[in-house]
């Protein structure tokens, strides 16, 4: 008998029974629809997070002092290691050519008034690099100047909620504000942004990295940023940031250089995980719809029962009988797979379309896990009764009511 | 064509076994006509069935075509009923939700024979068991009589060289079961071996030869032609008591 008999022959015994088969379909629709939205969610929270982290510059190198290793030689004159200074980052700039934007960084904290409103918050001096370099924006006014690093204008950014807390609606930029004994000239209002790399910029005042070192009488930078060129570049990059600084600082390497490499790729993992987790989950549906398969399939081989002794009567072998029942119960199955494909799918469609900030889609191995196991329970399930029916005694058989 | 040495079959029924067939002796040449007769439980249709192959004897030795079935595996037995024999049954046994040609079509499908050839083999069968014109009707949509006649194109459409028939025309009318009868007749006229287990001794009087079954036992073989005349016919003819 050739395959196409084989299928014609199942397709037509199922549709012998319209609802039953509708019924198994549902429940096998259901568990696969459930494994493919599940983990299209799943997959779609951990783009989310990896997109957010894109947002602030996945090519991103920050230098910090120190070295976070245990170094040092006992005996050494301690406290030579030297600080990161705005000449560094200056060199950073100008002699590594896979580096873009170097963004040099003071922080500290001040008051900040205007009139009778006062407000503590951290003071953060960069330069104008630092706006593309953590992809901030603007509102009103502008952002740095570009002047040279060491010049200490007057000027300074705030964040949205600064503005809103000390002008209380009134128009920030042009007024002068107060940040501890200093009379700056507000020249520009970010953009609400959150909560960044564990810092508000939304509540943080930006002034020139000069004014801020004057500010806080430091010689030195708590960070630098640097931003790469490509994101193929950036492993590059930071051995040569490294060596720089080596060089500049005596042959000492007193510096340690982060990427956000290993942040993202443990958030992926873990919400690749939780993924994981939930398709498994909805695989368990799958195990009870292969069940449902499996009483379907009981009880049409007991309905029919003289159907097969008839079979077998006229010369129809046993592995033949296992294997339209077999088929049977495979085409219930892989159907109700593809059903669910195409209803998991479209749930998650709609869901996009009412929240497109959730980047939600299927991912190929779910969607592919989710057919081959709902076709292989099918098989799995319906081997029991399918064997039944292939080692019933030809004459009860015929004889059965 | 036959040959049953010493077939005993018991099963079990309620615990007690039931002696179906107890030390058949019988021989079938190719073409012959025979009726098996008994009242019921005399293990007629075990009989039937037995030479079917779907039933398999506890003891004895049966040979079809010069092969001891005993020897054979499941799947040569299916072989065998698939090619050298074709099943009658009372009840027709027709495949509900298959029209009238695709249940002539299903030993052929199983068979593996090409979808011209089976095509080719269904019209000429249901043609000749007058039903042409019914080809696309499902079981429910015909008589009695026309189900039969299709059971009988789907007997007859692997052309088999034994047909085994279990009271064929237990179910039908008489015009019906004569129709049924006479088609029978002729599948014998054209070389077939026909045997028919029925009650009726119309039927069985077509026969040429009529052996009748009583508890397992053959208690009387004789021609079809005596059937009718012949009274107490499931009485052993040298019985000193009479059957209670």
């Amino acid at each position: 008998m050739t395959l196409a008999d084989l299928f014609r022959f199942a397709i037509g015994s199922l549709g012998g029974h319209r609802l039953r088969t509708a019924l198994s379909l549902l429940g096998m629709a259901i568990g696969v629809a459930a494994v493919v939205a599940l983990t299209a969610l799943g997959e779609g929270a951990r783009r989310y997070v990896i997109d957010q982290f894109a947002s602030i510059g996945t090519n991103l190198l920050i230098v910090v002092p120190g070295k976070t290793e245990t170094t040092g030689i006992p005996g050494m004159v301690p406290g030579t290691a030297n600080d990161i200074t705005l000449q560094d980052a200056e060199a950073v700039a100008r002699q590594i050519p896979e580096v873009d934007k170097v963004a040099p960084l003071v922080v500290g904290t001040e008051d900040v008034s205007y009139g009778a409103r006062r407000r503590q918050v951290p003071v953060v001096g960069s330069t104008q690099e630092f706006e593309e370099v953590r992809k901030l924006s603007v509102v009103r006014g502008e952002f740095l100047p570009a002047a040279d690093m060491e010049r200490g204008r007057s000027v300074a950014v705030l964040g949205q909620k600064v503005a809103q807390e000390i002008f209380l609606g009134e128009e920030p930029v042009g007024k002068i504000v107060r940040i501890g004994g200093w009379r700056m000239r507000v020249i520009g209002v970010l953009a609400p942004r959150g909560v960044q790399l564990g810092m508000n910029v939304d509540d943080m005042v930006l002034v020139p990295v000069g004014t801020a070192m004057k500010m806080f009488d430091r010689r030195s930078l708590f960070r630098i940023f640097v931003q790469v060129r490509a994101t193929a570049d950036l492993e590059q990059a930071k051995g040569k940031v490294i060596r720089l600084f080596k060089e500049r600082h005596d042959g000492e390497e007193d510096i340690t250089v982060l990427t956000q490499d290993a942040v993202v790729s443990t958030f992926s993992q873990i919400l690749g995980a939780l993924t994981l987790a939930v398709g498994a989950i909805a695989a368990i549906s799958l195990t009870v719809a292969g069940i449902g398969i499996m009483n379907v399939m009981l009880v049409a081989v007991s309905e029919r029962t003289r159907e097969i002794g008839l079979l077998r009567a006229v010369g129809v072998g046993r592995r033949q009988v296992l294997a339209v029942f077999l088929t049977e119960a495979a085409l219930l199955s892989a159907a109700g797979g593809l059903l669910g494909l195409a209803v998991g799918w479209t749930a998650i469609e709609i869901l996009v379309q009412v929240f497109p900030a959730l980047p939600a889609s299927p991912p190929p191995w779910a969607v592919g896990a989710a057919l081959a196991l709902s076709f292989g329970v099918g098989l799995l399930f319906g081997w029991l009764p399918a064997r039944r029916a292939a080692r019933l005694d030809p004459v009860l058989a015929l004889a059965s009511r | 064509m036959i040959r049953l040495e010493k077939i005993c079959r018991t099963y079990q029924l309620g615990g007690q076994p039931v002696h179906a067939l107890v030390d058949i002796d019988e021989h079938v040449e190719p073409g012959e006509h025979i009726a098996i007769m008994g009242p019921s439980g005399s293990g007629k249709s075990t009989l039937l069935y037995t030479l079917g192959c779907l039933d398999r004897p506890d003891s004895g030795s049966y040979w079809l075509d010069g092969r001891e079935v005993a020897r054979l595996s499941d799947e040569e037995l299916t072989q065998i009923r698939r090619h050298l024999i074709g099943f009658v049954f009372q009840s027709f046994h027709l495949v509900p939700r298959l029209t009238a040609a695709e249940n002539v079509e299903l030993p052929m499908v199983f068979a593996g024979l090409s979808r011209s050839e089976r095509r080719e083999r269904v019209e000429a069968a249901l043609a000749s068991v007058a039903l042409s014109d019914r080809i696309d009707h499902r079981p429910d949509q015909l008589s009695g009589g026309e189900r039969q006649r299709v059971a009988l194109a789907r007997a007859v459409v692997m052309q088999p060289r034994l047909i085994l028939a279990d009271e064929p025309t237990g179910n039908l009318d008489t015009t019906s079961g004569r129709q049924i009868l006479d088609l029978l007749d002729r599948m014998n006229d054209e070389g077939v071996t026909l045997v028919v287990v029925t009650h009726d001794p119309t039927v069985a009087q077509r026969a040429d030869r009529v052996i009748v079954l009583v508890d397992g036992h053959i208690v009387r073989r004789l021609p079809g032609r005596d059937v009718v005349a012949t009274a107490n016919l499931f009485a052993p003819p040298q019985s000193r008591e009479a059957p209670g």
